[in-house]
């Protein structure tokens, strides 16, 4: 069977600092992942390997049965050139932790930019695409609007629709709501669990919400140290996780929430 | 024949042997012009800034409209100015003294900037700190504010060195024999002009790509929290 | 003599100083984004040719390369005209300058907008002239005002080889009549007066570019 995305001993250093090692890793399609760990634990490079933004050291990384990192050439794997990645990140779409929409161009011109300029759509196709995508995350009434004038979660919506209308088979959220207000965060998961429900995506998600993880996720990866812990279905990771790193990383995760929510209540 | 030594005109690395020693003389006016110039800037630059901080607008205001002047006008004409008017009122310096202190104005206008904007970006709050610790105004300058500047202001102060080593040719416009003066007159004598246009403009690479490493070495040096006046 | 009969033939001067510092702030603009985007390029042939390029013409003075385009040039077959010299030098030193800006301005665009681009799949080259550049824009605004005062201010070396700017009418008067004091001072605020000029009109260039960069609400 061919998965959409695997990692085969994939080694990542940045410097001296090895952050995946030999590291291996499967993505059926359709599926909806949800990575934790501790920060500098690997899961964010794991997103940042498959957007093509990280190379890697070491190992092989599938997309649909095809080596994303390297290509053949004469019938021997050679590292990827720029118009293999090119052509490999078709299909492939990312959320940033800080949204990163372009801010010399309004909420329209950030959706339509990529259809037009990559798939090659005419305008008024990426507009009819573009403005259905912005009403299903509640942004048409700021299509004309530039990015400097919107909120956290505003900005993040307009990214998810942007991220959409290139129609990607794999969609990644790197921390989606952590910059965010705390007020905003349950606005932004409830677009992303409407995305899940209506369309035929595959997702990887970084995130430490837990609640949200436990209604969209189909399996929990607990990431330390460059490799994956221990992974299943949320219930059972979150109820009996059989790894002490585990019970510590998300009683810690739980008690800083709780000890959040006080401190508002006190204020 | 230039300064007592004779070129030789046999191959063109002969010539080019030849009059290096001529251009280093050059040279030597070049690095003194650009010392003391730049000395005077500083000194200059510090009353300049001292001034524009007065409370007083009728001192403060000239000196900003004297600074934007002088900023926005060519070193080449104010180097004419100087020489050329103020013999007329009795006041006659030499070529290289002129020079020296031309570029010590020109160049006071942007030390100013480099003392006021220094002094500047020292975070209000520590002079609010300085005033809850009840320092006086003296005691706050001297033990907070200045030793917190010097380390943003000695490093911009050090580059305008640079920039004043690229602007010592200009002085050959009134005569002065600097290392491109030199040059011009060894091409203007022989003919010759591409060797010894092409050595000066060597030996000003190698100058202010040393200067240019001493400004890092500053840079480097300068402790981040700043400097302890005894 | 009266000041007003020294004014044409300044103003003559004024009027050359003024073309040859257009047409080379123009050259020396196209040479900052040469140099500037080169010095980041994937290639290391074009990252080469412009740090050298870079390090030549702000490494060594103004005045040396106009001397040397226009005395020394000739001597192995290449003679150009002093316009042409003048315009060339200044355009060449000042693009030297501008292309630290523009190398320093696009670097400080957040790594981010690249990602996103990365993330989007727009070719480097459209990420660079669609997401980048209109963001480094702003960034390099009132540097580039700077070094369009400082290149009227050089352009008056030009004098030097003898082209006909304001500073050698203002020489040849001097040397004609003697009035120091009136023809170097009307010379000089004639320069402060330009200066005034391009301040006012890199003002209007700045406001232009905060808009396209999205800094400012364009509407």
């Amino acid at each position: 069977m061919t998965y959409l995305a695997q990692f085969e001993n994939v080694t990542k250093r940045f410097g001296d600092t090895s952050i995946l090692h030999n590291f291996n890793f499967e993505v059926t399609s359709g599926e909806h992942v949800v990575l934790m760990g501790p920060s500098g634990s690997g899961k964010s490079t794991v997103l940042r390997i498959l957007m093509t933004l990280e190379g890697i050291q070491d190992g092989v990384v599938y997309v649909e049965g095809e080596p994303l990192w390297h290509e053949y050439r004469n019938g021997v794997l050679k590292p990827a050139r720029e118009a293999h990645l090119r052509r490999m990140r078709n299909g492939i779409g990312m959320l940033f932790q800080h949204f990163n929409l372009f801010p010399n161009m309004t909420v329209l011109r950030n959706v339509i930019e990529a259809p037009m300029n990559v798939q090659r759509l005419s305008r008024t196709e990426a507009t009819e695409r573009a403005d259905e995508l912005l009403e299903r995350v509640g942004m048409s009434n700021k299509r004309d609007a530039y990015p400097l004038s919107l909120s956290g979660g505003q900005k993040q919506r307009v990214a998810i629709a942007r991220a959409m209308a290139m129609r990607p088979k794999l969609l990644m959220f790197d921390e989606p709501t952590s910059a965010l207000d705390p007020e905003m965060v349950g606005d932004i998961l409830e677009v992303i669990k409407d995305l899940a429900q209506a369309y035929d995506l595959t997702m990887l998600i970084v995130t430490h919400e837990m609640g949200f993880a436990r209604e969209v996720a189909d399996r929990v990866c607990f990431f330390c140290d460059g490799q994956i812990l221990e992974q299943g279905k949320p219930e059972t990771i979150f109820t009996e996780p059989t790894e002490a790193r585990t019970r510590q990383f998300l009683s810690r995760v739980t008690g800083a929430k709780k000890a959040k929510v006080g401190s508002e209540a006190q204020s | 024949m230039l300064f007592g030594i004779h070129w030789n005109l046999a191959s063109q690395w002969s010539f080019a042997l030849s009059i290096t020693p001529i251009l280093l003389i050059g040279m030597k006016v070049t690095v003194e012009a650009t010392v003391f110039g730049f000395l005077i800037a500083m000194s200059l630059g510090l009353v300049f800034a001292l001034l524009r901080s007065m409370p007083l607008r009728a001192v403060s205001w000239p000196t900003a409209i004297f600074v934007e002047f002088v900023r926005d006008t060519p070193l080449l004409i104010q180097l004419y100015f100087l020489y050329y008017v103020l013999p007329n009122y009795g006041i006659s310096l030499p070529a290289l003294e002129t020079g020296v202190i031309t570029l010590g104005i020109q160049y006071s206008a942007y030390t100013s900037e480099v003392y006021r904007a220094g002094l500047e970006a020292v975070p209000f709050g520590q002079r609010e700190a300085a005033r809850a610790l009840n320092l006086g105004s003296f005691r706050t300058y001297r033990d907070v504010i200045i030793p917190q500047a010097i380390p943003r202001i000695v490093p911009a102060l050090a580059n305008y060195l640079v920039s004043i080593i690229k602007d010592t040719p200009i002085l050959s416009a009134i005569t002065v024999l600097e290392m491109l003066g030199v040059g011009k007159i060894i091409g203007d004598r022989t003919f010759r002009y591409l060797i010894p246009l092409t050595l000066v403009g060597i030996l000003f690479l190698i100058l202010t790509v040393i200067a240019a490493w001493g400004v890092r070495f500053v840079e480097r040096r300068m402790p981040r929290g700043g400097v302890a006046l005894k | 003599m009266n000041w007003l009969n020294l004014l044409p033939a300044l103003l003559r001067g004024a009027e050359v100083t003024a073309w040859i510092t257009v047409a080379s702030t123009i050259g020396g603009a196209f040479l900052s984004f040469a140099a500037g985007i080169g010095v980041r390029s994937r290639f290391r042939g074009f990252r080469w040719l412009a740090g050298l390029y870079i390090q030549i013409f702000r490494g060594t003075s103004l005045l040396v390369q106009l001397f040397w385009l226009y005395f020394a040039l000739p001597i192995i077959g290449i003679s150009l005209s002093p316009v042409v010299a003048g315009v060339l030098g200044l355009s060449l030193n000042i693009g030297a300058y501008g292309a630290e800006v523009v190398r320093g301005s696009l670097a400080s665009v957040d790594t981010g907008q690249i990602e996103a681009a990365t993330a989007l799949n727009l070719s480097p080259l459209h990420t660079l002239w669609r997401v980048i550049m209109p963001q480094a824009l702003v960034e390099m605004m009132p540097p580039f005002g700077n070094l369009v005062i400082q290149n009227l201010k050089d352009s008056s070396l030009v004098s030097l080889i003898s082209l006909a700017d304001l500073a050698f009418q203002a020489d040849q008067l001097r040397n004609q009549t003697l009035e120091t004091l009136p023809i170097l001072t009307l010379t000089l605020l004639l320069y402060f007066a330009m200066a005034l000029v391009l301040m006012v009109a890199m003002r209007f260039v700045e406001r232009y570019a905060r808009r396209v960069s999205g800094r400012e609400a364009a509407r």
